[in-house]
């Protein structure tokens, strides 16, 4: 069996979409320290924007992050759709909550919410700082864009709306990417399902913090 | 408990065969005693069908003890009834009471075509097995049984996981409508033994490949299998069977496989 062959299984695509969706969690840590300096004024958090947005290897590895990124979409769109044509006839009668939560059902809904999320997350940040870097009179100074962007009651909703799709999101997902790659055994799976928990909770939080903060001026 | 009777409103799935279309019936009946099987429930409702020139309804049951694996209820929206570690055969009728209405449903997935009312054809689990779900025995004089020795949580792991009635719940409570709960049983029961450790890479692959083949959805770790398997088998199974195929995955052995 070839690795193409060993990859393209049904087992082999959640392997694919548990080595990418760990990759984005790591992503996320990454992310949430660099933007946690917010708290320890503007000079820390341009300093560590700076360092993100022209370091070679940063910058390498964000190449990495967009292919794994939209890897995970187009994967996860796909096993959505084909999932979805499984069962031609539907039930009457659904168990629904009754055998299962509602998060664990919902991953392609709440990716989804997470993608519209990201179009707009990008077009507002990272895609008019890259503009201005390749075409423009060079970096942008973020705190200020984040201070001026979230005095807009809309735009904090949205991102906190944002927060907790992938709240959700998260809460299956650690979990699920270790169950695909084996590790949930039964000495580590009531761990690794707290820490999933723990981390989708301390990240999500931190990270819906950063709008509330500017909008209610605890930074300036 | 006390014993009690009742009347109830059931709404079954009739359908001729697997190109016809199905649709409901609605049957009433009466002075159910609380004591009997849900499937006791249905041959009194036949009974009274047959007395009336209708056709009876067409269900699967074997043993009626829960262990064949062959009665296959959706019942109000739940595989083999309410109960917990149960078989439809299992659900007894002091689940319900006076004047309940209970939906009853075949397992539905587009692998398991209906053959008749609530008959549906689960062969495809059968081809699975076909695939790799064995071990291969030389022939000649029979091995004694306890020559190789077994450490007894493996024993009891792989007993756990050999209670498997192949009965497709599984698969029907499924939003995916994935067969990943019974393929990792079989494979577990198998892998954690002695004998079934030379085969084991190629059986991963080779029953993940027909489980594919059979149209069977992919796993998305939601978890309401193991909630509806009658046996009890868990996700950690599933582990296991993720962990097998790995394993096949970086091992030049399973060459062979597909």
């Amino acid at each position: 069996m070839s690795w193409k062959q060993a990859f393209s299984s049904s087992v082999g695509k959640k392997i694919q979409m548990s080595l990418t969706g760990i990759f984005l969690i790591l992503f996320l840590i990454v992310h949430c320290y660099i933007n946690a300096q917010i708290w320890f004024g503007e000079d820390a958090f341009l300093t560590a924007a700076h360092f993100m947005g022209t370091n070679v290897v940063i910058r390498t590895i964000e190449i990495g992050l967009f292919a794994f990124l939209i890897l995970h979409i187009v994967q996860g769109l796909s096993l959505w759709a084909k999932n979805s044509k499984r069962r031609n006839t539907r039930y009457a009668v659904k168990a629904g909550s009754q055998t299962s939560p509602w998060y664990r059902r919902s991953m392609g809904l709440l990716g989804t919410l997470i993608l519209l999320f990201l179009i707009i997350h990008l077009s507002k940040f990272w895609g008019p700082n890259r503009f201005a870097q390749t075409f423009g009179s060079g970096e942008l100074n973020l705190y200020e864009l984040m201070k001026e962007e979230f005095q807009n009651v809309v735009i904090v909703v949205i991102y906190l709306l944002g927060c907790f799709a992938l709240a959700w999101h998260l809460v299956h997902g650690v979990y699920s990417s270790m169950q695909t790659l084996g590790l949930t055994t039964h000495r580590y799976k009531t761990m690794i399902k707290n820490v999933g928990v723990a981390f989708s909770i301390i990240v999500t939080v931190i990270f819906a913090l950063m709008p509330i903060s500017f909008y209610m001026h605890w930074v300036n | 408990m006390e014993h009690y009777h009742m009347n109830l409103t059931l709404k079954v799935w009739k359908q001729k065969n697997k190109n016809e279309k199905g649709r409901f019936e609605t049957y009433q009946v009466k002075n159910i005693s609380s004591e009997m099987s849900f499937l006791e429930m249905f041959d009194v409702l036949n009974e009274q069908l047959v007395a009336e020139n209708k056709e009876p309804i067409a269900f699967d049951h074997d043993c009626r003890e829960g262990i064949c694996g062959m009665c296959s209820m959706y019942i109000n929206g739940r595989a083999h009834g309410p109960w917990h570690h149960t078989t439809t055969c299992q659900l007894h009728m002091r689940e319900y009471k006076d004047g309940d209405t209970i939906v009853v449903e075949p397992w539905r997935a587009n692998s398991f075509p209906v053959i008749k009312d609530l008959v549906v054809d689960r062969q495809a689990f059968d081809r699975i097995i076909q695939a790799g779900g064995y071990v291969s025995v030389n022939t000649g004089n029979a091995v004694d049984a306890n020559a190789i020795p077994i450490e007894k949580h493996d024993a009891d792991e792989s007993f756990a996981s050999a209670a498997c009635i192949g009965c497709g719940a599984c698969v029907a409570a499924c939003p995916n409508a994935s067969a990943m709960l019974f393929v990792s049983a079989k494979v577990s029961h198998l892998s954690l033994l002695p004998q079934g450790d030379p085969e084991r890479k190629t059986r991963a692959m080779n029953m993940i490949h027909q489980m594919d083949k059979e149209g069977f959805g992919s796993c998305t770790n939601i978890g309401a299998c193991e909630a509806e398997c009658p046996k009890g088998i868990s996700l950690e199974n599933i582990a296991r069977l993720n962990r097998e195929y790995l394993g096949a995955m970086f091992d030049g052995g399973s060459q062979n496989a597909i």
